[in-house]
């Protein structure tokens, strides 16, 4: 049995957002921008070493187990912004030696070509954004490159770094079970340690949304939703990547930290616009978010020596609840003990035996409780039962 | 003191819309009562909800001073009275005021199901009714035809009536003089001693109870001493005086007056409307013939939405009380829906105006349970119960027969929803008694259970004849009917404020349609929950709902754990707006909406 790697209540984690897209896909609600004309590299990413300096007062004596480039598209950045950024981490914090420092990347031929300098960089994981293993579904979900493309980018990814993970969209519209029972075949196929399963979400803002609002996208009902979940389970576990989260897989050992430091409701600040950071100062736990638009953060991260327009002191029942909501996705689950410590309430014994006497729930030999992988499906429902 | 033969009193019948309102507020201005400046629509339905829903509530009078063609100088005294079914009783008292009627009809409707049930009501009470056509500029106004009805419906002669616009003011002289002239003036004997009826009381908040009467013989003067016949009460007079509308103190009215006195009365409830008034010393030997007391005949079960409103509903309930007698409240505890309260009320619509008063007035969120009326339960040892509520039933082995209250209903509809309503008559146990024509509308007479029509017979009504059937009803009597307590059972446990009584012959259809729509209202849970109606301990109807297969969210961007719990925040808020029920949680729409019939 593999140690699950570490991360978790004591780790701290640095979360660097890239808001820049070369286009904006219909699906995606994430803070992306698309930029056109005249943009100075170089300046913006001064603002990042910025506000990491002013973080770092803020909290001293961290060591830093994970740095996580998301986006927008961070393998848009030039391999000397991303070591810029890296180096000023390592300026203000103590590195673990074991430390995760994962990149999200598109998989096109000119995003691959950079991936040397990634590495050279420090860069030690990437992420690639797949999305589909089918041409008519990388058309429809608006993406960029081509399968082939995309297969190239993995193998080149395995061979440069040492750990790579890619995403895939199910669940799409018109998506059969037998298609999608292939396209995940061959996708294990490919996969190295890691991989994440998204089903298709409609969000608010999105050209889907409005395309489904409209009637013009028809989405799997829940049954068939809920068949593509579980034939997912299925084919992953049978090939030794079950979920260790709701939507994510891996060998084990093979799990990313940083999303663990998340799930596990650990430390993690936020750079860049729109990041979210989760942040103990003197016991108390912050929420923060920076701002979303990348040059008004900038401007404010300038002036101020961060971008945060919020940050809040979370109170008791705020943490129990994120913690739950967190905490819950992964198949390890989460401790009754921190859960009371957080929140200073207790789980109800009797919502407790209800869920575990239909099957959702069970109490793992360290005391934890998990939500089973009969009722990971229907997880929203399972976490409101036990907040209530 | 005005002398009998210039008074008249008098008061206006007419269909909901038809003018009346207007005409009253025409009179008013005509006779100078109030000028230009101070006349605002409606001005005698002073509370918000009667203006608004053209309705009114409360009795109101008005004493109008009018120069005749005869060169007499006359008192008209107007009783505005409630204009609806629900408040029958207070409204043959003020009728039984006056000597009189104008019954308006618009000349572009004719004759509707109410215009007939008040009509009736003042011919009962021997009043002389002069027929007004209202609305005579409209374009389709047909006065000859609507002339024609009111002889044959209504059996008065319409030759005479009088052709009028309320809204433009033409004809407003002639009503006037036909008051004058068209009917009687009161009688009365000044020197006998005093008895004048109790017409209505209400709460004002400077002048405390003030209470409208009716001098019928002798005279009632500032300082007297009254007693109230019914309720024993004695009281002394603090001012005695009329509306014309404003408030004027007159100190003494005599027989044949109408006006208000208030004294150290505390709340309405201890003044009932048909009450005789007389003098404490020197007693009138009889008190006037026809009194009764308030009798609720719909009951239903109000409970806040939030638990800890409880308190705040209960003063709420004290508060309206105090204005209005007819409506009675107790706690009750439901299984269900915790603590609140069992309502009575006179009727559908003053249920409604309850209900809308307590969210209006004092902003509060309830839950109605579905009304009930009130049940007779014959029991095997001789005694007789009445039930107000279903889960109250007794055991079924103890009970040897139940009663329940039926009503004459009256609907006038078009020739071609026809077919459709008497459909829907029967299939609520109704008995055809009358089917004619008036013109090319049929006017059907029906004599039906109140417990098919208390919930939502007059929608289904409205539905099935888009909107032109009219309808009205009065209560008429008991009758014996094969009833039994239909328990809906939610995850195997009974749901106390979802059971119904209901006539044998129907508990197969409504059980089949009570849980289809409960299947609708529930929201899934993470297991299968059955629903099932049953009579006893025989299922007679059963449905189903899948356990959740699909509910959770796939990615989180990047850390962002608060829009995760905004989303977990929302939950449990929802979650509060459901009742907890064994296992399952049933949101509160459900306890009203699941005995609704889409037909």
């Amino acid at each position: 049995m593999f140690e699950m790697a570490r991360g978790g209540d004591n780790a701290f984690g640095v979360y660097v957002h890239w808001p820049f897209c070369a286009a904006k896909c219909p699906y995606c609600d994430f803070n992306s921008h698309v930029h056109r004309g005249a943009f100075d590299e170089e300046d913006f990413v001064t603002a990042y070493e910025t506000e990491i300096a002013t973080l770092a007062e803020r909290l001293p004596n961290r060591t830093v187990a994970s740095v996580f480039f998301g986006g927008g598209t961070p393998s848009l950045m030039a391999p000397k912004s991303v070591e810029r950024i890296l180096a000023a981490i390592q300026r203000h914090w103590q590195m673990d030696n074991r430390v995760e420092i994962t990149l999200e990347a598109n998989p096109t031929s000119v995003e691959a070509d950079r991936f040397r300098g990634y590495r050279a960089a420090g860069v030690n994981r990437v992420s690639l954004g797949v999305q589909s293993l089918d041409p008519d579904a990388l058309a429809a979900l608006g993406r960029l490159h081509t399968v082939g493309e995309a297969v190239a980018a993995v193998r080149l990814a395995q061979s440069i770094f040492e750990r790579s993970s890619f995403d895939l969209i199910y669940a799409r519209p018109h998506q059969t079970l037998e298609a999608w029972e292939y396209e995940l075949t061959e996708a294990l196929a490919l996969a190295a340690g890691h991989l994440s399963l998204y089903q298709l979400t409609i969000e608010q803002g999105t050209r889907y949304f409005d395309l489904y609002e409209a009637g013009k996208l028809i989405m799997p009902d829940p049954d068939l939703s809920a068949d593509f979940y579980e034939l997912t389970q299925e084919l992953t576990a049978k090939t030794g990547l079950p979920a260790y989260e709701i939507s994510n897989h891996a060998r084990p050992g093979q799990e990313s930290r940083h999303n663990l430091v998340y799930w596990r409701y650990g430390e993690y600040a936020g750079i860049g616009p729109g990041a979210h950071g989760r942040l103990l100062i003197d016991g108390v736990r912050h929420a923060t978010v920076d701002e979303k638009m990348p040059f008004p953060w900038a401007e404010r991260v300038k002036a101020r020596g961060h971008g945060m327009t919020l940050d809040d002191a979370l109170n008791q029942e705020e943490q129990g609840d994120e913690y739950l909501v967190m905490g819950l996705r992964l198949a390890e689950g989460i401790s009754p003990e921190r859960y009371r410590a957080l929140s200073g309430r207790t789980l109800r014994d009797e919502q407790i035996a209800e869920l575990t006497g239909i099957g959702f729930l069970s109490q793992l030999p360290n005391g934890n409780l998990r939500v089973t992988d009969k009722g990971f499906p229907v997880l929203d429902a399972v976490v409101a039962d036990l907040a209530a | 003191m005005t002398p009998l033969k210039n008074i008249r009193n008098f008061s206006i019948v007419a269909h909901i819309d038809h003018g009346k309102s207007t005409l009253a507020d025409r009179l008013i201005q005509n006779t100078g009562a109030l000028d230009t400046r101070e006349m605002k629509e409606q001005v005698l339905d002073s509370m918000d909800i009667e203006r608004e829903r053209g309705i009114t509530i409360k009795a109101q009078t008005v004493r109008l001073e009018y120069n005749a063609a005869d060169g007499e100088h006359y008192v008209l005294n107007l009783i505005d009275t409630p204009g609806h079914v629900d408040f029958a009783y207070e409204v043959n008292r003020s009728l039984a005021a006056c000597e009189g009627s104008l019954l308006v009809v618009d000349a572009s409707q004719g004759v509707e199901a109410q215009t007939l049930a008040n009509v009736y009501q003042a011919i009962e009470v021997d009043h002389e009714i002069v027929p007004v056509l209202n609305k005579i500029d409209l374009p389709a106004a047909d006065v000859d035809r609507v002339k024609q009805q009111i002889e044959d419906v209504i059996g008065l002669d319409a030759s005479d009536a009088v052709e009028i616009s309320a809204k433009t003011g033409l004809g407003i002289e002639k009503v006037l003089e036909a008051i004058v002239t068209r009917l009687p003036p009161p009688e009365g004997d000044p020197d006998a001693p005093l008895k004048a009826m109790l017409v209505d009381s209400w709460y004002d908040a400077y002048l405390g109870v003030v209470v409208l009467v009716r001098v019928i013989d002798g005279k009632i003067r500032k300082g007297q001493k009254v007693r109230m016949m019914a309720t024993k009460a004695t009281y002394e007079l603090d001012r005695v005086g009329v509306f014309t509308p404003k408030l004027v103190d007159l100190g003494e009215l005599g027989p044949g007056e109408i006006g208000f006195i208030t004294a150290s009365i505390k709340e309405v409830a201890d003044t009932n409307v048909g009450d005789t008034i007389t003098d404490d010393k020197k007693p009138c030997a009889q008190a006037l013939p026809g009194f009764r007391p308030a009798q609720p005949v719909v009951f239903c079960g109000l409970f806040p939405v939030d638990a800890n409103d409880f308190e705040d509903l209960r003063a709420a309930m004290g508060r309206l009380r105090l204005n209005d007698a007819s409506f009675s409240y107790e706690m009750e505890t439901s299984a269900a829906l915790g603590f609140g309260f069992r309502c009575g009320f006179l009727g559908l619509l003053h249920l409604e105006i309850i209900q809308e008063r307590l969210s209006r007035e004092f902003d509060l969120d309830l839950v109605a349970t579905a009304p009930s009326v009130v049940y007779e339960i014959g029991m095997t040892d001789g005694t007789m119960l009445e039930l107000h509520n279903p889960a109250d039933m007794p055991d079924p082995v103890k009970v040897d027969h139940i009663n329940e209250p039926w009503i004459k209903a009256t609907i006038l509809t078009p020739d071609d929803y026809l077919g459709a309503i008497l459909k829907l008559c029967q299939e609520r146990r109704g008995i055809q008694t009358d089917l004619s024509y008036v013109g090319s509308r049929a006017l059907v007479q029906y004599d039906l259970p109140l417990n098919e029509v208390v919930f939502d017979f007059y929608d289904r009504l409205k539905s099935v004849s888009k909107g032109y059937a009219s309808f009205d009803y009065q209560i008429s009597d008991y009758r014996e009917g094969d009833l039994v307590r239909m328990s809906i059972l939610v995850n195997g446990e009974p749901v106390d404020a979802l059971s119904i009584l209901v006539h044998r012959s129907q508990a197969e259809y409504r059980g089949r349609a009570m849980c289809e729509k409960l299947k609708e209202l529930i929201p899934q849970h993470l297991f299968q929950i059955p629903i099932q109606a049953a009579i006893g301990g025989k299922v007679i109807a059963r449905e189903t709902i899948r356990a959740l297969r699909k509910d959770v969210t796939a990615k989180c961007y990047g850390g962002d754990a608060t829009r995760k719990r905004k989303l977990l925040e929302a939950q449990k808020k929802g979650k509060k707006k459901m009742r907890q029920f064994g296992k399952v949680e049933i949101p509160q729409e459900a306890f009203i909406k699941a005995l609704k019939m889409d037909g």
